[in-house]
């Protein structure tokens, strides 16, 4: 499985856990099995149309997956993605 | 909620806000979460918004995020928020602000007149994202 790695705004949802893994082909899998274990995290990753919102970043390696396939960028067993908040106002 | 601040600490706040006037400044709050939340240190950021925008925005890479995470770490602290200033405008937060706004944080909004810092106010997303309420800013030492 692979691993995601969560910020800390976010870890209040994941029990704390800095690290989860999930299972999934793709990183649409990968954050949908995420939600499925921690459902309160939805409303922070997704808006109300299933997109991600605009201040969610997910990086594999050094690549940002807007870059690669977006959500359809494939996932190894050993692949570890990073959520990051992109933190912005005005 | 209350976010326990030194005297020192909200004087950098200030500083970095006047030092970034007339655009906005911003960085993160560290320290630890409890009651109250007490911030130990700040981590100063450059606005990396376009010059055309950093009067009214703010924006941190990705990268400057995840160093100060691992800084916090090394420190031994956690991010609990961050500090941006708002140039000859109110320390509340913009619709802008709630948009962005990350669960869990503590958003310390500095009101900046004429490039003197003015005023802190402090503020939490709801859990339904549907508005940043402030919190009692306690300011100690």
């Amino acid at each position: 499985m692979a691993t995601l790695r969560i910020p800390t705004p976010l870890r209040p949802y994941t029990e704390g856990q800095s690290e989860v893994s999930v299972p999934g082909q793709t990183v649409a899998e990968a954050l949908n099995q995420l939600i499925a274990q921690y459902p309160a995290l939805e409303q922070h990753i997704f808006n109300g149309d299933g997109q991600l919102r605009p201040f969610v970043n997910l990086f594999l390696g050094e690549d940002n997956i807007s870059d690669l396939q977006g959500l359809d960028t494939p996932l190894t067993e050993s692949d570890r993605l990073i959520l990051i908040p992109s933190i912005a106002g005005g | 909620m209350t976010l326990q601040i030194t005297t020192d600490i909200l004087r950098q706040i200030h500083a970095h806000g006047e030092a970034a006037y007339p655009e906005e400044g911003a960085g993160f709050l560290l320290g630890a979460d409890g009651t109250p939340r007490r911030v130990t240190a700040i981590l100063a950021l450059p606005n990396a918004r376009e010059d055309s925008a950093r009067r009214n925005r703010y924006l941190v890479t990705p990268r400057d995020y995840l160093k100060a995470e691992l800084e916090a770490d090394r420190l031994g602290l956690s991010l609990i928020g961050v500090f941006h200033s708002h140039p000859d405008h109110p320390n509340r937060p913009s619709e802008y602000d709630r948009e962005w706004a990350q669960p869990f944080f503590s958003y310390v909004i500095t009101s900046v007149e004429g490039g003197q810092a003015v005023a802190s106010r402090s503020w939490r997303l709801t859990e339904d994202r549907s508005a940043l309420l402030e919190e009692t800013i306690q300011i100690t030492g």
